[in-house]
């Protein structure tokens, strides 16, 4: 054997594939910097008393005590859950109600789902300011009712501050139940049609075989799709601004208009930086139990 | 009596099997008009109206005149059609002191989009192509990072970046907001690519090696030209998002580069003047119309990109 | 001269061990085959001398030169896969050319080599198509025309028969064997089909768990099994197997398994049998006779299932409490229930040690 050949030598790990690791240069920026880095950042940031601008300056928990005290904070998360709830559950039974329609071997099923489908197209500004439009109590839904003779009807979500979430829900519904029905749809029909045929010889009823079989089966789409709508809920932010700007009053808030509105335009930093790291523990909350499911657990049973 | 008996099986194992190829449009319903299918169609039709209702509201409005609206019904026909409020919103629009319309938001909205989407989906198409077929050591551990970096709230982040744009010398420039847009765009996009490019036979990668084409020559003559559903998905995830977006609109631009989301929502909301509801529908239209247009046009990959973005892999 | 040589090779993924300091030698113009069902390491051996794969430990040899961390390119090899690996994008002669042009080299030696190459495996009018317009023969054709016009002396094939049909398979298994004759390169081909190793090979590696079980000429291997796992592999139907106890009566051997006594006196031990060991008696379906006349040895027995197969008849019986086969020739019949007399070939049986599992 010859000797010292360039091949028999291992090159050193770190130039290997190096061309790999340089173009995955971005993406380790971003994960570092931005994900890990700013995320570190602004939860160390909330515990000072940032003003207008960042400063180190340790004050404890303060920032949360002032934050939980704030009603207007208090105001926003109690929306969020009332609108995550309601959102959650109308999303998930609509949407798979739907699906279910549009899984008979309908006609027009491609028309239909274009129709159900492209209010998710548009943005919630656009979004909102059509529901507000419509929601108008001079002018929209609660005029028309009353032109057709039921004087007394009163639906005006928009300018009442106990049901303006509720508003807020319809709009987003419209927006987002679409999207809901094609997972849906998508996680039935990958469902093998011979468990249709079987449970059909066995005799089972339709809406038995749907509640029993199908619905266990697709586990891992109902899993997928809550975790979209929820992380989609506690972001929700430019639907209220378009829609309410938060009014009447504060009624309609919610805690990423907060933290918005006291970075860049109250200037208290440290109170944006603290609500924000509760929007994280919040998500926090939604995503790691899923993670550990879908991860974790999964792998000790494969 | 063997005989007999199988025959018999036969027999009935043919009539089920014939049962069963029948199912479908035998004695179940295929007539038009059974219960069951005016359940069915009823439902849908109903709920489609629900859906419909806003964008026929939204584009009667944007053609009546203001004195048709006072008086009249936001669902009734417009009794004389004016294209003035379109007009209107369009180039005279007022937000603040300016009043030259959303055309300054469009034409904002198009030099954010154009490079952003350009620019995200090259950076993420080269890092799912690292991640599919170049794995390194730590590689993994980054793409982890990233997928769950997608579920944090944007306001986690937006800070932070502030201060690095700024340290860039780019906030409130262009520039500075295609950068956040690649760097939110990027999870879903590098998971999506990845995905597709681990779906590619592995032996083609192989065969290319064998061949000697390095990392970059294997991406651009043999990935890339086997990839471009996945790419026309990538474009309308990105541009459908980059132009529907409105917080980082607001965060990282100076007003005289607001996208349209923004001006939009400053025309309508600004609570100086009388409103005039037609102009505001009108403008309404006229931002939602290039998501509609890709929604349309692309139909089923619309379909598939959203689906695709939604559901990890 | 030796033309490829792997030296203690070893790959680990994590805590699994897939190769385990494994050796080879292939000598120049060899046709070696690698065989064994999938998982035992044998696509994966070829995709580290192809420098496809990073090893963990050892070392890879081409022509002398060490090329354990060479790139693919550099090796001198050439390869040939089971999806045949075409670029869908590009036509039959781009995908041949695709190579040659990274290497930059100049374009009238790139037309000549793929002209040849395009000669030699009939495939001229295709050169203007795509892979998507190729049958799947014609595609794996183009496949090894990619390998050709490398001008290498090593090829690699990666189960290159296993996605077409049986038909196709055969017919391009003479071709590869027609290919190695007159082109005289040094070939390994990974295959699960043992039809495909025996009859191309000069000689076959038979592997399981990341380790060389036997490395012979594909006769021997037949005949002559190393061990239980490899007799068992090899051959269709499987060889019969009886596990009994060595015996000496009369100055002759025998196995006596459940009651029946084989004579074994004619089998050609390495190493003497000793009364009372345990062994593992293994006769070839085709090396049994039937209704021999003369024959001193034999055990009767009853037909309990018939497979008549045109050019032979398969019977399925049962002897000493188990059940064997026995592949006749020619078209004589024997209904089940009929009762038949059975005489192994001892001069060509094996005999295994039942715990090493290893040739007597």
């Amino acid at each position: 054997m010859t000797g010292q050949t360039r091949g028999s030598v291992r090159p050193n790990q770190w130039l290997r594939n190096l061309n790999a690791k340089i173009a995955s240069i971005p993406m380790i920026l971003t994960a570092v910097v931005i994900f890990v880095g700013g995320t570190a950042w602004t939860v160390v940031y909330s515990f000072t008393n940032s003003k207008l601008l960042p400063r180190l300056a340790f004050v404890g928990l303060d920032q949360y005590e002032r934050l939980w005290a704030a009603p207007r904070w208090l105001i926003s998360i109690q929306n969020l859950a009332v609108y995550g709830f309601f959102s959650l559950v109308f999303s998930l039974v609509i949407g798979f109600v739907l699906a279910a329609l549009m899984d008979q071997k309908i006609r027009f099923e491609n028309t239909f789902r274009t129709i159900m489908l492209y209010p998710f197209a548009l943005s919630f500004i656009v979004t909102g300011l059509v529901w507000q439009w419509l929601l108008n109590p001079q002018y929209g839904i609660q005029s028309i009712v009353r032109s057709l003779g039921w004087t007394s009807f009163a639906f005006d979500p928009l300018y009442n501050s106990d049901i303006v979430i509720y508003g807020i829900l319809i709009a987003a519904l419209w927006q987002g139940t679409g999207l809901v029905m094609c997972l849906m749809l998508a996680g039935l029909r990958g469902i093998d049609e011979d468990i249709w045929k079987a449970a059909r010889v066995d005799g089972i009823p339709m809406w038995k075989t749907y509640m029993l079989i199908i619905i266990p089966m697709m586990r891992g789409v109902f899993i997928t799709t809550l975790v979209i709508i929820a992380s989609g809920i506690v972001k929700v932010y430019d639907l209220v601004v378009a829609q309410t700007s938060g009014g009447p009053g504060i009624a309609s808030e919610v805690p990423a208009k907060y933290v918005y509105d006291y970075m860049f335009l109250a200037q208290n930093l440290g109170q944006g930086f603290a609500a924000s790291t509760m929007m994280l523990v919040t998500v926090a909350i939604i995503i790691v139990p899923w993670a550990y499911l879908e991860f974790g657990g999964g792998r000790k049973r494969g | 009596m063997d005989d007999i008996a199988s025959n018999g099986m036969v027999t009935a194992y043919d009539a089920a099997s014939d049962r069963l190829k029948a199912g479908p449009r035998g004695a179940k319903p295929r007539r038009r008009l059974s219960r069951r299918n005016i359940i069915v169609y009823g439902t849908l039709i109903v709920v489609s109206l629900y859906y419909l209702l806003p964008l026929y509201v939204m584009i009667v409005t944007s053609l009546k005149g203001m004195p048709e609206i006072r008086v009249g019904n936001i669902f009734a026909p417009p009794l004389e059609i004016t294209f003035e409020p379109w007009v209107k919103a369009w180039a005279e629009a007022c937000t603040g002191l300016n009043c030259d319309g959303l055309s300054r938001g469009f034409w904002n909205s198009v030099r954010i989009t154009v490079p952003s989407v350009i620019i995200s989906i090259a950076v993420a198409s080269v890092n799912g192509y690292a991640l599919a077929n170049w794995r390194f050591k730590g590689a993994d551990l980054f793409f982890t990072i990233l997928i769950v970096g997608a579920f944090i709230p944007y306001q986690v982040m937006i800070y932070p970046i502030v201060i690095v744009l700024r340290e860039m010398g780019v906030y409130g420039t262009l520039t500075g907001l295609v950068i956040v847009h690649t760097i939110f765009g990027m999870p879903i996009l590098t998971l999506l690519f990845r995905n597709y490019f681990a779906g590619l036979p592995e032996e083609l990668f192989k065969a290319a090696r064998v061949d000697g084409a390095g990392f970059w020559t294997i991406y651009f003559r043999i990935m890339l030209p086997m990839s471009l559903p996945i790419f026309v998905v990538a474009m309308i995830l990105q541009v459908t998002g980059i132009w529907n977006d409105f917080l980082f609109g607001v965060v990282f631009t100076r007003p005289e580069y607001y996208p349209m989301t923004v001006q939009l929502n400053n025309i309508v909301n600004s609570v100086q003047g009388v409103k005039e509801y037609n102009v505001n529908m009108a403008a309404t239209i006229l931002t939602g119309l290039v998501p509609l247009t890709v929604y349309f046009v692309s139909g089923r990959l619309f379909v598939r990109g959203i689906a695709a973005g939604a559901v990890k892999g | 001269m030796t033309s490829v040589s792997v030296r203690d090779l070893s790959l680990n993924f994590g805590a699994v061990t897939v190769l385990d300091k494994l050796n080879l030698d292939i000598d120049h113009g060899e046709f070696l085959v690698l065989l064994g069902s999938s998982g035992c390491g044998k696509s994966t051996l070829l995709n580290c001398i192809a420098g496809l794969l990073d090893v963990s430990d050892g070392q890879i040899f081409i022509h002398d030169r060490n090329v354990t961390w060479e790139e693919p390119k550099d090796r001198g090899i050439g390869m040939v896969f089971q999806s045949y690996a075409l670029y869908p994008q590009m036509t039959v002669e781009r995908n041949l050319s695709f190579g040659l042009q990274v290497a930059k080299v100049p374009q009238a030696e790139i037309d000549k080599r793929v002209k040849r190459a395009a000669e030699i495996l009939q495939i001229q009018p295709l050169l203007k198509r795509k892979p998507s317009e190729l049958s799947g023969g014609q595609r794996q054709r183009v496949a090894i025309g990619r390998a050709l016009v490398r001008d290498v002396d090593v090829f690699l094939f990666d189960e290159p028969l296993s996605n077409l049909d049986a038909k196709l398979r055969s017919e391009l298994r003479v071709e590869i064997k027609r290919l190695h004759q007159s082109l005289k390169n040094t070939m390994i081909y990974v295959t699960h089909d043992q039809i495909e190793a025996l009859t191309l090979a000069d000689r076959i590696a038979v592997m399981k768990s990341g380790v060389i079980q036997q490395l012979a000429d594909p006769m021997t291997i037949y005949n002559a099994p190393e061990n239980l796992f490899v007799a068992g592999f090899i051959g269709s139907p499987s060889m019969n197997f009886f596990r009994g106890e060595v015996e000496a009566r009369e100055g002759r051997n025998f196995v006596r398994v459940d009651g029946v006594a084989f004579d074994v006196s004619a089998y050609p031990a390495r190493t003497k049998l000793q009364p009372g060991q345990k062994v593992v008696l293994g006769v070839r379906p085709e090396h049994v006779k039937v209704d021999e006349p003369g024959a001193g040895d034999a055990h009767q027995a009853m037909v309990d299932i018939e497979e008549p197969m045109g050019a032979d008849n398969l019977l399925w019986l049962t002897l000493a409490g188990q059940s064997m086969s026995v592949r006749l020739a020619g078209q004589r019949r024997y209904p089940p229930g009929s009762t038949v007399r059975l005489s192994f070939d001892m001069g060509v049986a094996s005999i295994f040690d039942a715990d090493s599992e290893k040739r007597l």
